[in-house]
């Protein structure tokens, strides 16, 4: 029976040796790559366009799609990028996964190789992971070792490596053309697009860069077929994701649903807010999405509904703060978060962000005016869509929707001469440290 | 001062298998620059003097690259380097109040090591396991749903050298210089050791499996593109 929660990628993580190579076969594992060996690569990609899957990064563009934008018989190399470097404050499913079943990425990086006729593949995995690091490693000389990498796979005649590739502490990187920069040993800041990287990425050669969630859930498609995938979640966003909830809730952890399942459904079927408190807001997709109140509990979590209320889906990154939480000191925080990350490459971002958190701290100690929050508001407007990449937009998100939804509360921390919330009261500890 | 001769043996060899994997050398500079962190602890003038003759690069191109990154350190830190996560939603639920503590409770600033070396402190943003929070992390090991008591507990135990439990980790927390290594691409032997995932990450199978969700079968004629069904 279809379920509320739908358990595919996350089916097998309470398995205790699911990371090991015998554990992913004793769940069927490698079985959707021997078949998909066997059959034309366009059908592959076919298949995967027909499964209506959009990316699983946060900015949700359909993945056949990007697929099919490699150009065939071109004579260059291909190259797949596995964005690992998960880092969207909020967003924690892609470590989860590799760490219970890095086996499911690999499986899912050689099927994407082969669709997308490329020889060599990377796992671009955040440095600050350890365990994860030693668990892909130890998946991808698995995969040598059965010979389902290297030559000749499974007797095929196709040939693939896979190397994996440690960043070392910048959240930028996980901007797809800032990735490729650092994977070619530069620092990590984004190209200007067009030229896209499906015809000028990494080594300037056709690249497709997908999300590890994006990659994980490849198998079940070849294997079950794209009617099976769309059969599940909303009209244009279909299938299931890993849903994170964090945060002042009684059971934060990760959910795997259709998309478009609700908070509210969420909520009440994993015990809800922390007892005796009440949600205030949230994010959708981290904290690049713009933050959400307890009007948008019944809003469903997929792509179209959340840009309808103004936000984005995102990394499904729900992030939960309930009324002990201080939005704008979450804000601020976020915005140092921002400042901290920007690369530095375009001014209204570099210099952006800096004087934004100078004004968000001002008004954090109750030393702003509501002057400032118009100020605010204007530095918002010369940022959002005037830098190369992502970053400086969702550095935006949570000082738009925060003034949006609670101007009054920050006018309230200039009448109070500063912050009046109690800062032991939002601790998972609370006074019982 | 430069490398001995044994260091510099022990790096060329590791640096000729990190250049190896790649289809062109620069892609090497992250790796290596993990490789001269695992060997001095730090990424110093003759760690990015060597990458720089290993790739072709100016060593003003090594530096650039060095001082970009987070985990290359320039000066060195502690055995145990201590991170704690003060990103917006770890900060609220206690990340704040942890690293103030820490900070109190070794009389370090960011970066610094206490004086016998053993730990230093940094705060870090998000590194994705919002749903353990507070976060802290130890050599990038992680240590999930840390209070200020717990956290003081850890780093006492660290200086102490007292055995050391990792919620979701190999059995032995490594030593900083060890940990850049694995990341460099040199793997430890550890990956089969610890738990395949932590509680938080199985709440939501676990209550699939109470009621008996699962997806939706696949259509029987279903199988992989182009061919017919052997399921």
């Amino acid at each position: 029976m279809s379920g509320v929660l739908t358990p595919v990628l996350t089916a097998h993580w309470d398995e205790p040796d699911s990371f090991s190579l015998e554990g992913y076969r004793r769940a069927g594992g490698y079985q959707a790559l021997e078949k998909t060996l066997r059959v034309p690569q366009d059908d592959i990609v076919a298949t995967l366009k027909g499964s209506g899957l959009r990316g699983r990064g946060g900015a949700g563009f359909p993945t056949g799609v990007k697929w099919g934008f490699i150009p065939q018989g071109d004579g260059k190399p291909h190259y797949l990028v596995v964005n690992a470097d998960e880092s969207e404050p909020g967003t924690c499913k892609d470590i989860p996964l590799m760490m219970a079943t890095p086996h499911l990425l690999i499986e899912g990086s050689i099927i994407t190789c082969f669709a997308i006729k490329a020889n060599t593949a990377f796992i671009y995995v955040r440095g600050e992971v350890l365990h994860v690091v030693r668990r892909v490693q130890q998946a991808v000389a698995e995969a040598y070792e059965a010979g389902y990498l290297g030559r000749d796979i499974l007797g095929s005649g196709y040939d693939l490596d896979i190397i994996v590739h440690c960043g070392a502490g910048a959240y930028i990187c996980g901007e797809e053309t800032a990735m490729l920069d650092s994977l070619e040993g530069y620092r990590g800041q984004p190209r200007l697009k067009p030229p896209f990287p499906a015809v000028e990425g990494l080594y300037s050669c056709p690249t497709v860069i997908n999300n590890v969630e994006s990659i994980a859930s490849v198998p079940s498609i070849v294997a079950d077929g794209a009617d099976w995938f769309a059969g599940m979640g909303s009209a244009k966003s279909k299938g299931f994701g890993i849903f994170s909830l964090s945060g002042h809730v009684v059971a934060p952890g990760q959910y795997e649903a259709p998309l478009g399942i609700t908070l509210r459904e969420l909520l009440d079927l994993s015990g809800g807010i922390r007892a005796g408190h009440r949600l205030k807001f949230w994010t959708p997709g981290g904290s690049s999405t713009q933050l959400l109140t307890d009007e948008h509990v019944d809003v469903p979590l997929d792509f179209e509904s959340m840009v309808a209320v103004g936000s984005q889906l995102g990394t499904r990154a729900l992030q939960i703060f309930d009324e002990t939480s201080c939005v704008v000191r979450a804000t601020l925080r976020w915005t140092e978060f921002y400042q901290h990350e920007s690369c530095g490459k375009c001014t209204p971002c570099r210099e952006g962000t800096y004087w934004m958190v100078r004004v968000l701290d001002r008004l954090e100690h109750g030393q702003g005016s509501e002057e400032d929050l118009e100020k605010l508001l204007d530095m918002c407007d010369n940022i959002l869509g005037r830098a190369f990449c992502a970053l400086a937009d969702g550095a935006v998100s949570p000082v738009v929707s925060s003034i949006k939804y609670f101007r009054d509360e920050y006018l309230e921390h200039q009448k109070g001469g500063g912050c009046p919330f109690d800062p032991a009261a939002a601790t998972l500890f609370g006074d019982s440290r | 001062m430069p490398f001995s001769d044994d260091a510099r043996s022990r790096l060329d060899a590791d640096a000729d298998q990190v250049i190896a994997r790649y289809p062109r050398t620069r892609s090497a500079l992250l790796p290596l620059l993990h490789l001269v962190q695992a060997e001095e602890g730090h990424v110093s003038d003759d760690g990015i003097a060597y990458c720089a003759e290993r790739l072709g690069l100016a060593e003003s191109e090594v530096a650039s690259v060095v001082s970009f990154y987070t985990m290359f350190k320039r000066h060195p830190v502690g055995e145990y380097h201590v991170g704690v996560c003060t990103n917006t939603l770890c900060a609220i639920m206690g990340g704040d109040q942890i690293l103030a503590d820490l900070r109190e409770h070794l009389g370090v600033a960011d970066d610094e090591a206490t004086p016998d070396g053993k730990v230093s402190l940094e705060h870090v943003e998000c590194n994705a396991a919002c749903d353990y929070a507070p976060v802290v992390m130890v050599n990038w090991e992680f240590f999930d749903t840390m209070t200020p008591d717990s956290a003081r507990e850890l780093v006492d135990d660290l200086r102490s050298g007292a055995t050391i439990t990792l919620p979701r980790g190999p059995d032995r927390l490594c030593t900083w210089r060890e940990a850049s290594r694995i990341l460099a691409g040199f793997p430890d032997g550890q990956a089969r050791l610890g738990p395949q995932a932590g509680p938080a990450s199985l709440v939501g199978l676990r209550l699939a499996k109470e009621h008996g969700w699962t997806a939706p079968p696949p259509p029987a004629s279903t199988a992989a593109p182009g061919e017919g069904s052997d399921q």
